[in-house]
């Protein structure tokens, strides 16, 4: 079987290209990626299935890339020097969103360049401008490309010019494609075979590859995307990961083309993927470096960190009944998602529970949509929390990941996380941009203006701030022009308190939240307000407090009730009277008691709901 | 057996009127407990907004369904509860006639019923005869019919003497017109009259309430029932207060009107024996309704009408058309039927009991009911007294919390 130069594992790295797609969400990352499978040949096009990358249905039905893909493409370019040489591409599908920074970085880590897909009907985008940043970090090679021309609205001079400001090139530079119709991608293959360099590394040199992905299949276990830099790894050698040490058996070794296809062997340059048996994608983590047990190398890649939570949540089954099954769907999103780490927890109001740690807002959300669909939970989560660095006055220092566990003593200093954001917005809504960031604490880091009409805008902003409603705050302040990315950007010092808020006394844990001390105020009046709409009367007056530490900074009371009988004549239907005490027993038991208080659990549900994090969707 | 399969089946055995209808441990007790007859009159000359009882304002229903033929076809029913019950039919101690609105019937006709009832039941000498009867349906003359028959006692349908009330209730009374009939009443024989209350409709005052009160003090009666105005699913004033042209009546000043409604009685004599009922004294109280509290035996004639006979409850079918068609082909016209199970009546014992006067006699709870009945005593919600003396007994305040002592008290 005489083999060409693109076989794997026997390619030369000079005919390698490695490149990623960097878009804002729904500039068309995915529909791109398509026409490029179907214009290469890899796939016929009436074998497209829309979005052939995004495998999993979240993706698909939120138009969002989750986990990235990769896939090999041969291509042969009609232009340019290297016109007629059969080429590799390797495309690495890059997660779109901020709660993924890390991972990101990781898959820019494996690329020598990046296509910078703008749509050319709106122009530059925060997420964009972010990852642009990111892919600039990492010394890739930009093309810009404009998509979507086949618009009647599409204005790709303004957005060629916007973008050739952005990058510091020729607005001629600017590539123009459409992948809905397919024009214009073919020549930016050839773009991206001209202008991206080839990759480099050393062939004899002991093995090393970077994860850049790591997934767990139920049929295969985890199947782990690596970028091999140096060396050759081969079928059936054992692998070592760097960071851990930890040996395994490679079962399969292989390239996507766009299914799974095992190889002999992958040498310098090339994409693919292995598997090794593994059940859980701790074992096989992004970032880490791969290499042989019998010629290991000295130095890792480098690059590689743990995943750190940013929020944490606790997530409780409404029923009760169901805290087995959250459990075990844990366990099993676990095996998927190097990020997610939780613990029992319980909570007075609540009943037992997970107090879970995620990487962001998203994450959040799709850890628990996935929870609610897959496993057909109904789920209530807490107010979402940032992790606080707590230094005491006797020098000991905590970390806070739950509001109920603020300690009790002294406390010198407190530390919260910040973000770096980017906002992107139409010029004319600077001022009330301005206004919305320092109600939250924000600091202006710098500003840009991108064209006449558009500023880009860098704040430094406690995360804590974010989390509870601020992209939706900005969307609707800005008629939805705006756009918005952030990154961790360390700790600082805050004067921060705990609010408790207390029925009868009596804290309710799952109320509690550490707010800045100029808004412990408007938290306590907004929550104690919301729980008196929200607790039905009892036989006794209640009242709610909202405080700190024992001092009282709001109150309301939900009065006693004073009726309660059904002061009709029923005549001889006692039957009827019988079924609805019986119902109102049932109603009676599911009630969550806080002391003395009865409180339906739709009420915490619906108290908390209002506080839930904005929906995301960038 | 190939016998081809019918595609009817045949009514069961259970559903043919005859003696073994009743099933054998449902007749324990049958002459030892007081038994009282119910029957219903499904018919109202127009339809009140507030109202969910089963009542048809049409007089034409279907073959043995109209007004002029329903007292032949509720004597129907009467002479298969006799059969049922065999020869040990117990004795009759309280009939009470309701609807609806009886007296949309002519006087003899109601007459009839009762004159049957004596043919087919032994009849307490003492027998208690009630009949309800709308304000505007009742005159002189019919009252005076109903006595001679043997009614002993009228129930007239006063809900208000406030005008604008009237009209959001749509009564078709005029406000004078109730306190007008019972005087009639008096004036025919009749020893026992009620008038019927109801408070909290929108728009209604404290004033408005007072003047009620008042307007029913000065009447000849000597028992009152007061209901709070509930708003039922399914009616008119429901959709209206969904609609926002009607405000939902508030629990407080429901609780005030009640208040007011048990001091200013209480003042003129009147006790109350029930949530919602007064009486002036021990006789006066209305003993078929003691029946349904005190969980005794009574059979409901009648479309929709409720029974109960030794732990079985059962009721009929709603539509006046389909229960003649039941009754005319020899079947029972109940709809359904219950055997309530050991752990139903001892809660039924509780919710029932503990609405009276009377009260529940602690030993009917069990213990976690007696430990929470002596915590109830300490929040206020029952009578020390009673206590002390082995009985719970709602407080005042506790009437107005009765369903919650009875989620409270009962297993
Ligand atoms: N008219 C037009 N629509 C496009 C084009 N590319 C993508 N779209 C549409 O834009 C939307 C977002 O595309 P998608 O590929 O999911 O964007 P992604 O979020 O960046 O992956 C979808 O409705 C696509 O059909 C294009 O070139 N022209
Ligand atoms: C069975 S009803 C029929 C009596 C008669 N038809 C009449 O209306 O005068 C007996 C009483 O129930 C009360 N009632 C009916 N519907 C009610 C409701 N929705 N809320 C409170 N009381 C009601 C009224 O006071 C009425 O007089
Ligand atoms: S008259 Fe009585 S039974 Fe008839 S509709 Fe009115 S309240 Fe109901
Ligand atoms: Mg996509």
């Amino acid at each position: 079987m005489a083999g060409t130069v693109t076989t794997p594992a026997a390619t030369d790295p000079a005919r390698i290209r490695n490149f990623c797609i960097i878009a804002h969400i729904d500039h068309g990352k995915s529909t791109l990626a398509d026409r490029m499978l179907e214009v290469t040949g890899i796939i016929e096009a009436r074998q497209m299935r829309a979005q052939y990358l995004d495998r999993m249905d979240i993706e698909r039905e939120r138009g969002i890339t989750i986990k990235a893909q990769n896939v090999r493409l041969p291509w042969r370019p009609e232009s340019g020097e290297q016109a007629g040489t059969e080429h590799v591409l390797h495309m690495i599908d890059t997660p779109g969103h901020v709660d993924f920074t890390y991972e990101v970085s990781r898959s820019l880590a494996a690329c020598e360049g990046a296509v910078l897909l703008v749509d050319a009907a709106q122009g530059i985008e925060a997420q964009t401008l972010a990852n642009l940043y990111l892919a600039l970090e990492n010394d890739l090679t930009i093309i810009p490309v404009l998509n979507k021309i086949d618009l009647p609205a599409a204005q790709p001079e303004r957005y060629a010019a916007e973008l050739a400001h952005i990058i510091g090139c020729d607005p001629d530079d600017v590539l123009r494609v459409s992948g809905k119709t397919g024009e214009g991608v073919p020549e930016l293959l050839d773009a991206i075979v001209t202008q991206i360099p080839a990759p480099e590394g050393a062939a004899d040199a002991p093995a090393r590859a970077m994860i850049f992905d790591s997934v767990y299949d139920i049929y295969r276990g985890v199947i782990t995307y690596v970028r091999v830099v140096d060396g050759r790894i081969s079928a059936r050698e054992r692998i070592k990961m760097m960071s851990t040490g930890a040996t395994h058996e490679l079962l399969e070794i292989g390239v996507i083309s766009p299914e799974p296809k095992p190889v002999d062997s992958l040498g310098v340059g090339e994409v693919g993927y292995f598997i090794t048996g593994v059940k859980d994608v701790r074992q096989s983590r992004v970032g880490d470096t791969v290499t042989l047990q019998h010629r290991p190398a000295e130095q890792s890649l480098g690059g590689y960190r743990d995943p750190k939570p940013m929020v944490y949540s606790g997530l409780y089954p409404i029923d009760g009944s169901e805290y087995q099954l959250l459990r075990e769907s844990l366990d099993k999103l676990l095996l998927n998602d190097a990020a997610l780490v939780y613990e029992p927890e319980t909570s007075a109001a609540l009943g037992f529970g997970f107090r879970v740690g995620f990487l962001g807002l998203l994450h959040l959300e799709i850890v628990r949509e996935r929870l609610e669909r897959e496993s057909g939970l109904s789920l209530i989560s807490t107010a979402p929390n940032v992790v606080y660095r707590v230094v005491m006055e006797d020098g000991t220092e905590r970390t806070v990941t739950n509001p109920s566990d603020w300690p009790g003593g002294k406390i010198a200093t407190v530390h919260e996380p910040v973000v770096s954001a980017t906002i992107i917005a139409p010029s004319d809504y600077t001022g009330t941009i301005m206004e919305l960031c320092q109600s939250r604490r924000g600091s202006l880091t710098g500003m840009d203006y991108l064209s006449e009409s558009r500023v880009e805008l860098r704040y430094t902003l406690p995360l804590g701030e974010i989390i509870f409603d601020f992209f939706d705050a900005l969307k609707s302040r800005t008629r939805g022009y705006a756009s918005l990315d952030y990154a961790e950007a360390g700790e600082q010092e805050a004067q921060l308190v705990k609010v408790d808020i207390l029925l009868q006394g009596e804290p309710v844990d799952a109320f509690s939240a550490i707010v800045h001390k100029d808004k412990a105020y408007s938290y306590g009046v907004m929550m104690a307000g919301k729980l008196r709409e929200l607790i039905p009367r009892q036989q006794f007056e209640v009242p709610i407090q909202a405080a700190v530490g024992s001092r009282v900074i709001a109150r309301e009371t939900v009065r006693a009730i004073r009726k309660d009988v059904l002061a009709k004549c029923y005549g001889g239907d006692i039957t009827r009277k019988r079924k609805l005490l019986e119902k109102q027993k049932e109603g009676k038991k599911r009630m969550k008691m806080v002391g003395r208080v009865e409180v339906p659990q739709e009420a915490f549900v619906a108290a908390l709901s209002n506080a839930e994090p904005s929906k995301t969707g960038k | 057996m190939d016998a081809p399969v019918p595609l009817l089946p045949a009514p069961a055995a259970a559903d043919r009127l005859g003696p073994d209808w009743l099933p054998g441990p449902a007749r324990e007790g049958l002459t030892s407990t007081p038994f009282g007859l119910y029957v219903h009159v499904p018919f109202c000359a127009t339809r009140c907004g507030y109202c969910d009882f089963n009542t048809y304002t049409a007089d034409e229903l279907g073959p043995g369904a109209g007004r002029a033929e329903y007292a032949g076809t509720a004597i129907a029913e009467l002479r298969a509860a006799a059969d049922v019950l065999g020869p040990d039919r117990p004795t009759v101690s309280t009939v009470f006639v309701g609807g609806g609105t009886p007296t949309l019937l002519p006087a003899d006709d109601l007459a009839a019923v009762l004159a049957a009832v004596r043919e087919l039941f032994p009849v307490a000498d003492d027998v208690e005869v009630t009949t309800e009867a709308n304000p505007e349906s009742v005159g002189p003359a019919s009252l005076a019919r109903l006595r001679e028959a043997g009614f002993t006692r009228v129930s007239l349908g006063m809900q208000s003497a406030a005008e604008h009330v009237l009209a959001v209730l749509d009564r078709r009374h005029t406000p004078g017109r109730a306190v007008a009939a019972a005087h009639e009443a008096r004036a025919a024989g009749f020893e026992h009259v009620n008038l019927d209350l109801i408070y909290g409709a929108p728009g209604e005052t404290d004033a408005d309430w007072t003047a009620s009160l008042d307007a029913v003090l000065a009447a000849p009666v000597d028992h009152v029932s007061a209901y709070a105005l509930i708003v039922e699913p399914g009616t008119r004033l429901a959709r209206r207060v969904a609609r926002g042209e009607l405000p939902m009546p508030d629990d407080d000043v429901l609780a005030d009107r009640y208040e007011l409604a048990d001091a200013t009685l209480r003042a003129a004599g009147f006790e109350w024996y029930e949530v919602s009922n007064w009486a002036t004294s021990r006789t006066a109280r209305c003993r078929h309704n003691e029946l349904y509290w005190a969980d005794a035996h009574w059979w409901g004639i009648g479309p929709g009408a409720h029974s109960h006979v030794g732990g079985l409850r059962w009721w009929n079918v709603k539509h006046p058309a389909a229960y003649a068609d039941r009754l005319a082909r020899g079947e029972s016209p109940a709809a359904d039927r219950e055997l309530l199970t050991d752990a139903d009546r001892a809660l039924e014992a509780v919710m029932l009991g503990l609405r009276l006067r009377d009260g529940l006699p602690l030993d009917r709870l069990s213990a976690a009911g007696r430990a929470r009945a002596a915590e109830a005593v300490v929040r206020g919600l029952l009578e020390p007294g009673a206590h002390q003396a082995g009985r719970a007994v709602l407080t005042g305040r506790g009437r107005l919390l009765a369903d919650a002592v009875v989620r409270d008290l009962s297993d």
